[in-house]
């Protein structure tokens, strides 16, 4: 993090949040929207990180309740100096605009407004050791035609003498899922402020609740326009 | 206790009666064409009920100029004006397909009591 951005950092908009799990609501044309709820209240800033003294703009976010008792001692005295409950998650969400935020500011659900693009990241369900079929999308060996025994491997995984080695990056079976997924351009259906509730348009990565981070989008086109 | 019931009780609907497969519906169908809106009935036979919470549908069987019509609807979605019940059947099913390999008077559907004689 101590390298300079190589362009200017854009005006970005986060919250951490808990997925909920997915539902449907009706839009205004009558049709049927299907809908993820994120638990997105309890967020605060507990630091906001300055061009002067840290060399870059951010804004750190602290989400989630947790007891004090489970806090550390260096961690407590961070959060006293933001003035703040101690909180489960903290994260950076680097931001031109972040001077802009004080420490021990809260952040509401309504820091997005419906119809805005977002980006969300998650961690993926985790699918244990999974095979090539499930795992690469690989075809298997056909069900019939003399195969034995042969039917969900990947076959052949290079050549013999030459090269005499199997190539990096060579796609095999191995632990699948659990893996940092972001979805992008999402669209904010409509949010809840007093009870902390987004809902995004769409699927979200991972299970239900666990954490996830809501930014403006990076790529976002057309539907700002 | 779901930990969505909250969200989607907003979505759902109170006004809707109690009817089961076999019920004859008239279901009013707002129907947009162009600028105006206007309501159309559509008036069958359940034939299926399906899901639950926010996500329930029914569908509605009718025979309309001799081809066999099914219509799915959510129950409770915003298109439907209002949901009709218009007599009630007495039938052994859940699901009434059987109803569509059936013409005439043998896919007619007897109406049910409110206190079954004889049992």
């Amino acid at each position: 993090m101590s390298t300079a951005p190589t362009h200017p950092p854009k005006t970005v908009r986060g919250l951490l949040g808990k997925k909920l799990g997915m539902t449907q609501v009706w839009d205004d044309n009558n049709k049927v929207v299907p809908v993820t709820v994120i638990d997105a209240s309890t967020n605060v800033v507990t630091q906001v990180r300055s061009a002067d003294k840290d060399g870059y703009t951010a804004i750190q976010l602290g989400f989630g309740e947790i007891k004090s008792s489970k806090v550390t001692k260096p961690m407590a005295g961070q959060f006293e100096r933001a003035g703040v409950t101690p909180r489960k998650h903290l994260l950076e969400i680097r931001s031109a605009d972040a001077e802009s935020y004080a420490a021990g500011q809260e952040l509401g659900a309504d820091t997005f407004s419906p119809g805005d693009v977002i980006d969300v990241t998650g961690t993926s369900k985790g699918k244990g050791f999974a095979g090539v079929m499930k795992r690469h999308g690989f075809h298997g060996v056909s069900a019939s035609h003399g195969s034995h025994r042969n039917h969900r491997k990947p076959g052949s995984i290079g050549g013999c003498a030459t090269p005499g080695r199997v190539f990096p990056g060579m796609r095999m079976a191995g632990r699948m899922g659990k893996d940092t997924i972001t979805t992008q351009n999402l669209t904010v259906h409509s949010v809840d402020a007093e009870k902390g509730l987004i809902l995004v348009k769409g699927a979200v990565p991972g299970p239900r609740g666990t954490l996830v981070v809501l930014r403006s989008a990076a790529k976002s086109k057309g539907a700002e326009a | 206790m779901q930990t969505l019931d909250a969200v989607d009780a907003a979505s759902k609907r109170s006004d809707i009666p109690e009817f089961r497969p076999g019920d004859t519906l008239k279901v009013h169908v707002k129907v947009i064409e162009g600028t105006r809106s206007r309501v159309q009935v559509f008036q069958g036979v359940v034939i299926r009920r399906q899901g639950s919470g926010v996500r329930e549908t029914f569908t509605v069987r009718k025979v309309s100029f001799g081809v066999g019509v099914e219509r799915t609807f959510p129950v409770h979605s915003p298109v439907i004006d209002k949901l009709e019940v218009v007599t009630r059947g007495d039938v052994r099913r859940a699901k009434l397909y059987y109803l569509r390999d059936l013409r005439g008077k043998a896919a007619k559907i007897k109406e049910r009591r409110d206190t079954p004689v004889g049992r």
